[in-house]
């Protein structure tokens, strides 16, 4: 039997990014705030402790902060006309879970999207001709503009002591920074990283061939820094343990640095955790949120009523919930009606391996942090014309190696044999004097009409409910992208002064099961159209006025960036437009 | 004729009654007095002791304290008329408070720090009494003398009294200014400073030739806070004292432990007037000259102390051990590194700390546990570097020191 709890002003799902942030605006609005988080609670010095954190093996290879597919996962298929099958083990992305989600366990990376990526169907449009976008791509313009988010991006770097050098400071070009970025009003509030040797190198090659290489914007921070909430974080020390684990030095941004030991001591917080959201409840209408119901370990379901919900879990957890609550239409890409689940989207990365004379370069990778490196953007979104090229979109690339953890890192030339006494030699002899960029090439991910999120027809999770079906693949242009930049890349590399080069470009079909990235995007989109949108430009249901739907779930298409400083600057909008128009008059803030 | 006067005499006789009953005198609308005794209340720190921590019953008692003699449970203060402090005169709380006098006449141990709290008047303690009146009742009976024989022996306290306690308000001193002899009372008095940081003798009565200058309590060792430059507050400057106390943190270290609760319930509420009048007195205590010479770098325990810091501490501290100002302590000025008893020092090696949360530092930044990764020698050599490096000099830490905290700390909860 459902036990029903005091109603609240908000009920927030998942206590991530985003959801830490609008917990923190909505209770300085003096609004009754709960949060609801599926996974544990999760705090620096006991969970992330300098004695154990930086364990590979535990946290990279056993995926200890991850969701564990038993408890919910998802089915996957490259295309329409095959059988989805579920993921039984996390492979192209890795589904946070706990308290500080996402934010616990990434790199740090914080980049602004460009002016032009939120105007992408239009800007395209207008100088390349309707004709020049494949028959099959439905991206679409985002409903908001880069000079309207610009104070969200500047709360959200202040938030976190983002460590960059500035391109474009109120529109005068910085010599150092990323000239491309549109104009921000305020520096970085934390100088750049330090930069080691590899990635010092590739900026000098960089700059050699005529480009301009910056450093990497940072969450893991320069310097100590006290944040606008009164929060310390510590220098970065490059151990260069930041993707897959937790932050042992209180210098990663992340909401347990940042902003939960600020929000917890509000009187008017509570949350609770290891307990699973498994509806969002409707009035009679189906037009109004009522509250949610959620499960907690023990079995018992709760019924939490609240006057405004937030729904604020990782993208896949959103659209799912959506399509679980019944709320807005399920996308149907053959009738081409319906929004829920449309407009999904991945990342197209890929990366050059360069292997250099041992012994004349050790680059010591172990020196290193998540969000190190010099990079350029001369490639990037509509930085230059694709006109001869026959594509769109681009990527951000550079020297971002974010470690030398032993696990992943024994890199060897091609042609060297897969085993054996000639595989440990190689290894050990190319260890210290490889580049291995991970990430190097960061490619969007444009929006088609058959990649998509729905209802699996055959598997279930274990309260009985359809999983949710992913319909993901490749597309010329995107392969297109990838192997452009990627060449351009690759003559980086050499001009590093490798002797031989691992050249890996991304190739189709889609791949479910080895690492790209954790940034998907979409399925519950914002803009203009309730007919090709989930949400409107202030993350509103369109049907369900008080239920706001936060992070890349809302983003039309993917831009050449990682998304997070996106989520977050999108979080403050939504909590500003909450909070200067919704409470005053709770109800659509556009009409529909 | 008869029966009216009957009636009318056993009306008088309850008024009579209810005016000789010894019960509280003021008036819960004084609402002067009631702030000035929920300022007291602060300054005394009674909340940390009368209640269980974690419960929402505060003031209700039920706390053991851990004395060196056994356990006493606090009992309930609020206004309970049976189990609390409801039906108590305000001359028998005054006597308990001020005096170490329990409401059957029979003495109190001095776990509670009557023998500091004379200090303040008569006045200053009922209106505690008053502010502590306008608490809701808490039904809590607490049976308080949990102390084995001969401990639980009240009447021994009377010798004891006789020898470590005297009763009496503070006397400003004229020759000092107002903020000092504030901070001297305040340090003195409501605040039991003396409690925890002045060495106590083998009966638990004070050490007063070694006032204020560390001792040992309940697992910790309490540091120095005498303006000695080594040991104490010396190279803190008022400034330095005052963030420490309002905000748990300051440029050098970390309130954790005992002192953290202090913190937590106590100093961050106090005003600043006050923080700067506890640290003008404490910076005027003198220090001593002496102390032991630095050891060799090129000794065993240094050069391995050296190498552990290097690989485990610095990520935090800082290869320079000077950490990140109210984030992660630094090792090369905090007093507390070179303290004589290195309790504390090893304790938070072996089981890790977390420094408190408050209102104007809410991180609450933590220490890890090394107690697994590291042996006792490994601590000890770690621990005897830190204490002699730079231009710092103490004892060193032996291995079997090390063992003996990790032993009388192994059930402790932290």
């Amino acid at each position: 039997m459902t036990k029903r709890l005091p109603r609240k002003d908000v009920v927030i799902i998942g206590l991530g990014w985003t959801g830490s942030i609008m917990a923190n605006e909505l209770t300085d609005e003096g609004l009754e705030v709960i949060a609801i988080e599926r996974g544990p609670w999760r705090d620096s010095p006991t969970d992330f402790p300098p004695t154990y954190i930086q364990d590979e093996l535990r946290y990279r290879v056993r995926h200890e902060l991850f969701l564990r597919p038993d408890q919910l996962t998802f089915t996957f298929r490259n295309k329409m006309d095959q059988t989805a099958l579920p993921i039984r083990s996390w492979g192209a992305f890795m589904p946070p879970n706990g308290v500080g989600g996402g934010g616990v366990h990434w790199n740090g990376e914080m980049w602004r999207f460009l002016p032009s990526d939120f105007v992408l169907k239009t800007h395209l449009t207008e100088r390349y001709g309707a004709a020049f976008l494949p028959g099959d791509m439905t991206i679409q313009d985002w409903g908001l503009t880069y000079d309207e988010l610009e104070p969200h991006y500047d709360r959200f770097e202040y938030l976190c002591g983002t460590s960059g050098t500035a391109g474009n400071l109120r529109g005068q070009i910085i010599e150092g920074g990323n000239p491309f970025e549109g104009a921000r009003s305020r520096p970085y509030p934390t100088p750049a990283q330090a930069q080691p040797f590899s990635h010092t190198l590739f900026g000098k090659a960089a700059r050699d061939l005529g480009y301009k290489p910056f450093p990497q914007p940072s969450g893991n921070l320069s310097e100590a820094y006290t944040n606008p909430l009164g929060l310390k974080m510590g220098p970065c020390t490059y151990c260069g343990f930041c993707e897959w684990f937790g932050c042992a030095n209180y210098s990663k941004a992340s909401p347990q640095t940042t902003i939960l030991p600020y929000l917890v001591r509000k009187p008017n917080f509570s949350a609770r955790d290891n307990s699973e959201v498994i509806r969002i409840n409707l009035d009679k209408s189906g037009t109004r949120a009522t509250g949610v119901t959620f499960v907690d370990s023990s079995g018992q379901d709760w019924e939490q009523p609240a006057d405004l919900v937030i729904l604020s879990a990782y993208t896949l957890f959103n659209v799912q919930l959506l399509l679980h609550s019944r709320i807005g239409q399920p996308y149907d890409p053959v009738k081409g009606t319906g929004t829920v689940g449309r407009n999904y989207t991945h990342q197209t990365v890929s990366t050059v391996n360069g292997f250099f004379d041992p012994k004349k370069f050790n680059f010591n990778p172990f020196i290193a942090s998540g969000s190190i490196g010099m990079c350029i953007d001369e490639f990037n979104g509509d930085n230059f014309d694709h006109g001869p090229h026959g594509f769109v979109g681009g990527g951000y690339m550079g020297q971002v190696q974010t470690g030398g953890r032993p696990i992943e890192s024994t890199l060897v030339p091609p042609g060297t044999p897969k085993w054996g006494a000639a595989w440990k030699s190689a290894v050990k002899e190319n260890y210290l004097s490889t580049v291995k960029p991970g990430t190097g090439v960061h490619g969007s991910f444009y929006a088609y009409r058959d990649i998509y999120l729905d209802l699996d027809p055959t598997f279930t999770d274990r309260f009985n409910r359809p999983l949710m079906r992913i319909t993901m693949d490749l597309k010329d242009n995107e392969l297109k992208q990838n192997k452009f930049l990627t060449d351009k890349f690759a003559e980086i590399i050499k001009a590093m002064g490798a002797d031989k080069l691992a050249v890996q470009y991304r190739t189709g079909p889609y791949d479910i099961t080895t690492y790209q990235t954790t940034h998907l995007n979409g399925g519950a989109v914002m803009g203009t159209d309730r007919n090709t949108s989930v949400l409107n430009r202030y993350l509103q249901s369109w049907d369900v006025p008080n239920l706001f739907v936060l992070g890349a779930s809302a983003f039309p298409q993917n831009a050449g960036y990682n998304p997070t400083l996106t989520v977050g600057a999108l979080a403050y909008w939504a909590a500003a437009a909450i909070r200067d128009k919704y409470l005053k008059n709770p109800g659509r803030l556009i009409d529909a | 004729m008869r029966r009216p006067s009957r009636l009318v005499l056993t009306a008088t006789a309850c008024v009579m009654g209810a005016i000789a009953l010894p019960v509280y005198a003021g008036s819960p609308q004084d609402f002067p007095q009631v702030e000035r005794g929920r300022y007291l209340a602060i300054l005394s720190d009674c909340a940390s002791c009368h209640t269980v921590p974690g419960s929402n019953q505060p003031f209700a008692g039920g706390r053991p304290i851990e004395t060196p003699f056994g356990n006493i449970v606090t009992p309930n203060i609020t206004p309970d008329a049976e189990t609390g402090i409801g039906s108590w005169s305000d001359d028998q709380f005054e006597a308990a408070v001020r005096k170490g006098i329990r409401r059957d006449g029979s003495r109190l141990y001095p776990a509670m720090p009557y023998n500091a709290y004379t200090k303040m008047s008569r006045d200053d303690v009922l209106a505690i009494r008053a502010y502590l009146n306008t608490l809701t009742p808490v039904r809590n009976a607490v049976v308080a003398n949990t102390l084995p024989f001969p401990f639980n022996i009240r009447t021994a306290m009377r010798a004891w009294d006789a020898l470590y306690f005297t009763e009496g308000e503070y006397k400003p001193d004229p020759n000092q200014s107002a903020e000092w002899n504030r901070g001297a009372f305040l340090v003195n008095g409501p605040g039991h400073c003396t409690a925890c940081h002045t060495p106590k003798t083998f009966l638990g009565g004070d050490k007063t030739d070694q006032y204020l200058r560390g001792s040992y309590l309940q697992g910790w060792s309490a540091p120095d806070i005498t303006n000695d430059a080594r040991l104490g507050l010396g190279r803190w400057s008022k400034e330095d004292i005052v963030a420490y106390l309002r905000s748990g943190h300051n440029r050098v270290t970390a309130a954790t432990g005992p002192m953290g609760e202090v913190v937590t319930l106590s100093t961050s509420y106090m005003t600043d007037p006050d923080l700067k009048a506890i640290a003008t007195y404490l910076k005027s205590l003198p220090g001593k000259i002496e102390g032991p010479a630095q050891l060799a770098a090129n000794e065993p325990p240094m050069i391995a102390g050296a190498a552990i810091f290097r690989d485990q501490c610095s990520a935090c501290h800082g290869l320079d051990g000077k950490g990140v100002a109210d984030l992660f302590p630094s090792v090369g000025d905090s007093s507390m590194v070179r303290s004589d008893d290195p309790t504390t020092l090893i304790r938070i090696v072996l089981r890790g700390a977390r420094s408190v949360g408050t209102d104007a530092q809410p991180t609450a930044p933590g220490m890890p546990s090394y107690g697994r990764q590291l042996d006792d020698s490994e601590i000890a050599a770690v621990l005897t570097y830190i204490r002699n490096s730079s231009s710092a000099a103490a004892g060193a830490v032996t291995a079997d020191q090390v063992s003996k905290v990790r032993r009388d700390t192994a059930t402790r909860p932290d």
